[in-house]
């Protein structure tokens, strides 16, 4: 569905991403982890183009992506983004926020717009905040917010950018569930995350990304118990087990992720 | 007692004057907030030759006395063009705050976080639909007090509006002043019909901050 061919970006003289190719399937969750500043987010942001890669090609449905002449704003509905600080919109009630880009954008009658908004608020189940400003919700809820409005334009993949990197640590279970539900419904995801767990349950793929290239790729099985590139074990141990002593990648599966099922994966 | 004298005297004098005075500040902001806005969009815009044009006009009009653009506008084009005095010293206003306007527009729209904007695009709204949607309502609240601060420096500028012949608050008080020989008395009695207007002015803006504050700003 989605294919980036020799993807370059470079932020003044530092090159951020270098020779990315990826492939997205239909209904596949990409999970892109790796150390901050390693490209990850970059990546995501050249998919919908908020960020113009220098060189390369991106795909969707077989079309090459040309930004000097597409409009964008058609290829961006079809792919909903998520980010780390939720970026609603203040000055609008959640129903507002949600409605917005349907009524203004696809041009849907306010009622149905309406009605459509309350059953995705209901799905993330925040119902009873449809009048609410978001100023009055905790970040769990902002974000559930921030992927019911862009579930409401109907995307055919979601790029979730670090969701739930700016949230309370026991907010981040209510947001990873409405992904994990979304998941589970078929859609086409990808997703940069620190979520260890989550990569582990939900992905069909894990990316590792090092110094802006995606140096392993594999089932979370390859990666979190057999990685093989260096880097990678480096950066699992830093994460899995804090800047303690390191202990071999392989001893992860029965301590780290005892509370997962390895048949779930 | 001869103030009391002059000021009741003079009063139907004044009235008229201060109602010339709302109108040409009202026509000279409503003109230089719309240059105001599509200057600070110029500038902030992505093509370089849009940001020299604004940046050019920013530094002309901040760079040159208002007394100056007056002049130039009423006497300077009357061979071209003739706007009369009422229009010329509303367009001089127009520009001069307009200059003064799109800075503040501009450090407004800037000042609403970058993923206001990305957030907007990412759901395939376009430039205008982002702007218009979600960008300037969050900027307006934001700008304000100094939008106000700069509408009373508009109000107070239009008594140059006097040196080209536009009988407003200022140009009566000369008048009167070099008629009934009371220089002190009537540019006092001018003073205080600005300083009322200046006054009702700040409450106004002071109500609308108040109540645009109702919806708070996370």
């Amino acid at each position: 569905m989605i294919k980036v061919h020799g993807l370059n970006k470079w932020f003044g003289k530092m090159q951020v991403l270098k020779d990315v190719n990826l492939a997205v399937r239909e209904k596949e969750v990409v999970v892109l982890i790796g150390a901050s500043g390693s490209g990850k987010s970059t990546l995501l942001r050249c998919l919908n183009f908020l960020e113009h890669p220098e060189k390369g090609r991106i795909e969707f449905d077989g079309r090459a992506v040309n930004p000097a002449q597409d409009d964008l704003n058609l290829l961006r509905r079809d792919m909903g983004m998520v980010f780390q600080h939720f970026n609603l919109f203040p000055h609008m009630t959640v129903l507002g926020n949600v409605i917005e880009a349907p009524v203004m954008v696809k041009r849907m009658r306010r009622e149905e717009a309406v009605a459509e908004a309350k059953l995705l608020l209901a799905k993330v189940g925040l119902a009873d905040k449809v009048d609410a400003y978001p100023c009055h919700l905790s970040g769990g809820q902002q974000q559930r917010v921030a992927i019911a409005r862009s579930l409401a334009m109907h995307p055919r993949v979601m790029l979730f950018d670090e969701p739930t990197s700016a949230l309370d640590p026991e907010l981040v279970g209510e947001v990873l569930a409405v992904m994990k539900q979304l998941a589970k419904e078929g859609m086409t995801m990808i997703v940069v995350t620190h979520e260890m767990g989550f990569a582990r349950e939900v992905a069909d793929r894990v990316l590792f990304m090092d110094e802006g290239q995606i140096i392993e790729t594999g089932t979370p099985e390859q990666i979190f118990e057999r990685p093989v590139h260096p880097r990678t074990r480096d950066f699992l141990s830093k994460v899995l087990w804090g800047p303690f002593p390191q202990p071999a990648a392989g001893i992860l599966q029965n301590n780290v992720f005892a509370g997962y099922s390895t048949a779930a994966v | 007692m001869r103030f009391i004298h002059y000021f009741t005297g003079s009063i139907h004098f004044f009235l008229q004057a201060a109602l010339l005075t709302l109108e040409l500040t009202a026509a000279a902001l409503a003109m230089g907030t719309v240059i105001g806005l599509i200057f600070a969009l110029m500038k902030i815009s992505g093509r370089k030759p849009l940001r020299y044009i604004a940046d050019i006009y920013i530094t002309v009009i901040r760079g040159t006395p208002l007394i100056v653009q007056l002049f130039v506008i009423y006497f300077g084009l009357a061979s071209v063009v003739d706007f009369g005095s009422f229009w010329s010293a509303a367009i001089a206003l127009a520009i001069h705050n307009g200059a003064y306007i799109a800075e503040i527009f501009r450090a407004g729209i800037q000042s609403i976080d970058r993923g206001q904007a990305e957030a907007a695009r990412s759901l395939g709204m376009n430039y205008k639909l982002t702007m218009r949607r979600i960008i300037l309502p969050q900027a307006f609240k934001r700008i304000i007090p100094p939008l106000g601060n700069q509408f009373i420096i508009g109000l107070k500028d239009s008594s140059m509006a006097a040196f080209v012949t536009v009988p407003e608050l200022f140009g009566v008080a000369m008048q009167l002043a070099s008629n009934h020989f009371a220089d002190l008395q009537f540019y006092s009695i001018a003073g205080l019909y600005y300083l009322a207007l200046v006054l009702m002015f700040t409450l106004l803006v002071n109500w609308l901050e108040r109540r645009l504050q109702v919806e708070k700003i996370q």
